[in-house]
Formats: structure tokens, sequence, C-alpha cells
């Protein structure tokens, strides 16, 4: 077997020295290239990535000496999965239009699912509101004035049931934004389910789950490493048993790309998350060939189209090698990186924002070449507010056109082969696999958060960038170039009364529950989060005696204590 | 005689991590000769003004995304009046609508600085602003 583990060609756009170009391309160079860079220089020294990774002129068999396409490239559905990772990609199964929503009370969501689904949306993707990420219930002191704002509001399993009211839970596949009390709203989800008698074994979705990135980049963490780890091995030991086609996590490289990461950062910290929740599973005695199946990912889809298509080229390449070389995986289902994709909220303008239906549509395109497994397409009022459902609509149509009218769906990964693609993919993974070394070399992941490695690579590469566009070394069009008035558009607006519903709501709840049984439930959970057993039996008893999310996280912030970041700046 | 440095708070309130606008912003008033304190995240107003208080800061930078901002910075400008800061200079950096920069304004927000802003406009504001204060 070949060794995908290591880049396929030893070229680095600035290591043009080792490139050696054919007699007929010197010759070029000399008769056609020269003469016309004598008449007219090109428009910039050098050409970069959003990135800032250097381009060449020109791409020629020059750039993928030692590259084999054989070996490097194989075919869809094989490793090392450049190409795919099934045989017929798009051509057998478009991918999962899956858009992501959330706003105020889950009355308000259930309505826009209901909405979006009878617009052929295919899958659903819920958005919850700060306080329900950060483990709080809706009339909590820390909630004032963020309730149902940036998603909807989940305090406990009857808002829940009120979320997924008339959707048939057993049909559609769900993907949860849910990190830190990611183990607690998905026992919601599947109390749900047994409710509606929909069979877990057979019910499928994501939660997102990936508590790492959010010490990295997004933030919204509760407990310290080690316990949060613990929660989330517990959800694939868990998943491993009783859920087996639900995804317990959902390894996200798009918050770190939003917190303004390179492409290749965005990379390689999102696959060395993967490696250490592989490690840690590992650690309890799960079996890789058992609960890895059930890992997916997650990756922006930024402006810049080639680099990123070689990202996510270069991503299966790598955990194709990881799980080989790394765990002595022999299952295939375990080689195959599946990805859900975003485009990217931070490229988005406020300025001119009809112009980032076109953004979008780009983002899009790069994700479907790059082979996603499902897409969320931003609307185009995202940099003011959550999306009208007018923005929503225009924003999975955008998906459509892309799926029945471009054509790009009639073959496997068309951009195979081409030289530039193919040395941007090379290149891509080759500083990707120099990242992760670092981090290996740092004792994993959660050490390296500990010393602020990540957090300072990024906070360093999003410097650079907003220095490049300040400078107009990179032009945003309608920010810092082309720029006109103003044109206001209608946005969504939260108000204060979403709140006060579900303060009574909540008021209601804990006045009509057995307190007596929720007090026991919560004190067993006490007892298991004081020791070492899985948690996931003990959350669900909870939830289903309509113990809040914020009684249960409490119970854990308790046990377990709660993490404050270092600050980097 | 060396200037006084202007002193600058940047301050996350509410829930929201998302801090990549602020850290710019920080990192950009040092490198303009500002000294700048970064609160860390999820600040309550109260920890903001006491902050404020304890660093005699000139500045105080709000970076608010989530959509708390009419419920957060009113309380904010309250607290630093009871406490005898009303002339510290209250910024906001962030997702604002439209719809309510006026009445932020009128609660005594001096400016608030919508996405696409370019820290070279911050720093000039917060320059002429204290230029102009030390002339009064």
């Amino acid at each position: 077997m070949s060794d995908a583990s290591k880049p396929s060609t030893t070229l680095t756009a600035d290591g043009a020295e080792k490139r050696k170009p054919s007699p007929r391309e010197l010759e070029w160079e000399e008769k056609t290239l020269h003469p016309t860079l004598a008449k007219s220089p090109e428009r910039a020294a050098e050409f970069t990535t959003t990135s800032s990774h250097p381009i060449r002129r020109l791409y020629t068999p020059a750039d993928l000496a030692g590259w084999d396409p054989e070996r490097d490239l194989g075919f869809p559905g094989e490793p090392p999965y450049t190409r795919g990772i099934h045989a017929t990609m798009h051509r057998g199964r478009l991918w999962t239009m899956r858009q992501f929503a959330g706003f105020g009370t889950a009355e308000d969501t259930n309505q826009r699912f209901r909405y979006l689904l009878s617009q052929g949306q295919t899958g659903l993707s819920v958005a919850f509101d700060l306080p329900t990420l950060m483990g709080y219930d809706s009339d909590h002191a820390l909630a004032e004035g963020e309730v149902g704002k940036c998603g909807v509001a989940i305090s406990s399993l009857a808002d829940m049931e009120v979320l997924f009211d008339q959707i048939p839970l057993a049909d559609v596949t769900t993907s949860m934004t849910i990190n830190s009390p990611a183990a607690v709203i998905w026992a919601m989800y599947l109390a749900v389910a047994e409710k509606q008698g929909a069979d877990w074994k057979k019910i499928s979705g994501t939660i997102q789950n990936d508590i790492l990135k959010e010490y990295i980049a997004q933030k919204e963490y509760i407990y310290p490493p080690e316990p949060s780890m613990r929660l989330v091995i517990d959800t694939f030991e868990f998943g491993v048993k009783n859920t087996p086609k639900f995804n317990s996590i959902s390894i996200s490289g798009y918050h770190i790309r939003e917190a303004g990461s390179t492409a290749i950062q965005e990379l390689a910290f999102t696959l060395r998350d993967g490696i250490e929740y592989v490690d840690w599973g590992v650690r309890r005695g799960l079996i890789v060939d058992e609960f890895v199946p059930r890992l997916s990912f997650f990756f922006n889809a930024h402006n810049d189209f080639f680099e990123e298509i070689a990202k996510y080229r270069a991503a299966r390449r790598i955990w194709y090698a990881t799980m080989r070389d790394r765990y002595g995986s022999k299952s295939p289902r375990a080689w195959a990186l599946r990805f859900h994709t975003q485009t990217a909220g931070c490229s988005l303008s406020a300025q001119q924002p009809y112009n980032n239906v076109v953004r979008t549509a780009i983002q899009a395109l790069g994700a479907v070449l790059g082979g996603t497994q499902s897409l969320h397409t931003n609307s185009l009022d995202e940099a003011w507010a959550l999306p009208t459902e007018f923005a929503a609509t225009i924003a999975l149509r955008t998906q459509q056109i892309i799926a029945h009218e471009s054509g790009v769906t009639n073959t496997v990964d068309p951009l195979g082969g081409s030289y530039f693609v193919e040395t941007l993919t090379n290149e891509v993974e080759s500083g990707a696999w120099d990242y992760i070394k670092k981090i290996d070399a740092l004792g994993g992941m959660v050490a390296a958060i500990e010393r602020g490695f990540p957090m300072r690579e990024i906070a360093e590469a999003s410097y650079r960038y907003q220095m490049a566009v300040d400078k107009k070394e990179k032009i945003i069009v309608g920010v810092n170039d082309y720029v006109t008035g103003d044109n206001p558009i209608d946005i969504l607006q939260i108000d204060e009364t979403v709140a006060h519903r579900q303060a009574a709501r909540l008021k209601k709840l804990r006045a009509e529950r057995s307190a007596d049984e929720v007090a026991r439930r919560l004190a067993a959970l006490r007892k298991a989060a004081q020791g070492s057993e899985n948690l996931m039996p003990f959350i669900f008893d909870a939830v289903k005696a309509y113990a809040t999310l914020g009684e249960i996280c409490d119970t854990m912030r308790d046990v377990f204590g709660i993490y404050e970041e270092v600050a980097v700046t | 005689m060396p200037e006084k440095k202007i002193r600058v708070l940047i301050a996350k309130p509410g829930l929201d991590g998302h801090d990549r606008g602020a850290k710019i912003v920080a990192r950009a008033l040092r490198d303009a000769g500002m000294e700048v304190i970064y609160s860390g995240l999820r600040q309550t107003p109260e920890m903001i003004a006491a902050t404020a208080v304890q660093e005699d800061v000139d500045v105080v930078g709000l970076s608010i995304l989530s959509g708390a901002h009419n419920t957060l910075c009113p309380r904010l400008l309250g607290l630093l009046r009871e406490k005898g800061m009303g002339d510290v200079t209250v910024l906001i950096g962030g997702i604002i609508p439209e719809a309510d920069i006026t009445a932020l304004k009128k609660a005594g927000i001096a400016e608030i600085f919508l996405p696409g802003t370019s820290t070279q406009d911050i720093v000039k504001f917060i320059q002429d602003r204290m230029a102009q204060r030390q002339q009064a």
C-alpha cells in the first residue's frame, strides 16, 4: 500500500528551485511570457489566496513531479478518498440541503422548520440561543437580553416537544449545534423520539458536541477540558450501544475559520481535534472501528474557491492516512471522512447586502466541488441579524440551482487532475501535517489549548488579515472598495416578549412537574458525576422528569467546576 | 514630558464568545500607542463598570454581536454615571441594527462601529475625541 501520509511532491510554492520545467515550458517562458511581462507587467508582485498562501502564475506537469495519480488521486469511494468518499458522489445522491435555523420560542422555530421542509429542504439543523448554548434556563439572570436572539430557547423537554411537533423524527435527520450541554439536549431529542415511537436504532442526525473548538475558537464552554471530554466520550459510548446511525459529534473547523484562522489552520486544528477525540475514546476502551464511523466533520466554505476545494480534498487524505497508520483501522467506514459545510458567515458584508448572495453561491459551489455530504448556505442578511424567511429561501434556492442547473453534479470530482488543484491540495495537506506534528509534540490538543497555542496562531492570522484589508491589499467589494451609500434591508427583530413567554412557561413547568422526582434524579446524576460512570443514562432520566437544562448543567457545574480562559490578545 | 497614554477598556458583555473583533481592535489600539485592557469574555455591566473605575480608563469599547445591546448598554451607562464616570467615552463595535442606533446614541453611546469598519477609523475617532476633550 502507498504511503499517503507523506505529501506526494516536494514542491512548495516558495520552493520553486525544486521545480524542473520541461524544455517546452522554458521555451514558452522565453518566447511568450517574458515579452508579455516586458510590455505589460502583472497587477501585483505576488498573488495569494484569502489565507495569504502564495499562488504561481501557471501550474504545469513540473509542479506535480513526484505525484502519482493512482496513489495520490485514486478513485472515488476508495483510499485515499481525494476524489470523494462515494463511487458515484452527487450523481448517486445529492448532498443534504440542511439550513441552520432557530429563533424565538420553540413554536416560532417549529413553524420555520415546517416551512423549510415544505420548500424542499432535506434535513433540519437547530440553532440554539446563547443561554441554551451556555447551559442556562431562559429565566436565569445572565440570560437577560439574550433569550431567543441567536437561536431558539430550549430550557426543558417541554420546549423540545414543541420544537419537533408534527415533525416525524423517524424520517427527518436533525443536526443540533450544541456543545457544552450537548449530552442534555441530545437526551431531550431522544426522549421526544421515544415519545413519537421512533426507533433509536434507526433515527439519524448529528450533535455538534465538539468542545475542543469551543476552547479554541467559539468560546461557549462551561466545564474544564477534562470533565468536558468525559461527557463527549460518554455520548460516543452511549451512541455505539443505542443509536448506531446517529453522529455523536461534528468536529468543526467552521468556527476556527470564523475566528480568523487560515484554511490550513482550520484543517489542521480540526483534524488534530479529531485525533484527540479518538485518543480519548480509545483510552475509555472503545473500539476504533466501532465508534470512529460515527464521527463526522464540519468545515467552512470561504471565498477562495480553489483553496477551499483543496482543503476538503486534503482533509480526506489526511484522515484516511491517520486512521490507517496511527490507529491501524481496518474499517473503510472509519477511513472515509464525511463532512458538512457552511458558507463563511465572516465573509458576508453588512454593506450592499445583496452581494452576499453571490459570495454564498461561489462558496457553496466550492463545497460541492469539494465533495461535501451536506451544506448550509448563509442568507444575505446575516451580517445584520438572523435571516428573514425571504432571505433564507434564496439561500436554499442557491443550493438547488447548483444541484439542478449548473451541471457540476454530472461527474465526480471534475477538478481532479488539474495541475493547480492537485498542487494546492498537496500544499494544503503538507501545511496541515506540519501543524499536526507540532501539536503532537506539545502533548496533544488539550495540552496545546492549555498553553494557548491554537488561539495564538488564529489571533495572529486574523490580525494579519484585518491589516491587509485595512491597507486594501485585499479588496472586499462594497466594504473597502466600490463603496456606495447604504441600502438598508428588512431584518428579523426578536423582541423581549420571547423572554417573557419563556419565563412564564418555565414557571408553569416547575409548578406542574414532580419536584421530588426531579430532586431524586438530579441527586443520582450528581453522585454519578462524582464517580466515573457514563452520565448519559442519568442525564436522560433527569430530562424525562422535566428537570431543566439549567438544573442539570448546574448539578454538573457543582461537581466539575467551570472553565475560565486566559485571554490571548 | 511624555504625553499621557489614552487608556481603553475593551469589553465583551453578554454570553457570546465570538471575540475575533474585540481582539483585533484591542491589538490595533495598542499598536496605535494606547494602553489597552481586555476584559475577557462574559462580563456583566457591573463587572465592566467596576473594571473601568479600577483602571481609570478614558474609553470603554464594547463588542456586541448577539443582539443583547438594548438590554446591556443602557445599564452600563447608568452604572458608569453612578460611579462618577459619566464622562468616559463609550463605544460599541459589532452588529447593531440601524433601527437601534439612534436610541443608543441618545442614551450616551459616543459612536457605533458596524461590520466592515477599518481599525484606522476607530483609532482616529478615539484620538480626535481625546484631543477635543483636552482642548475643552
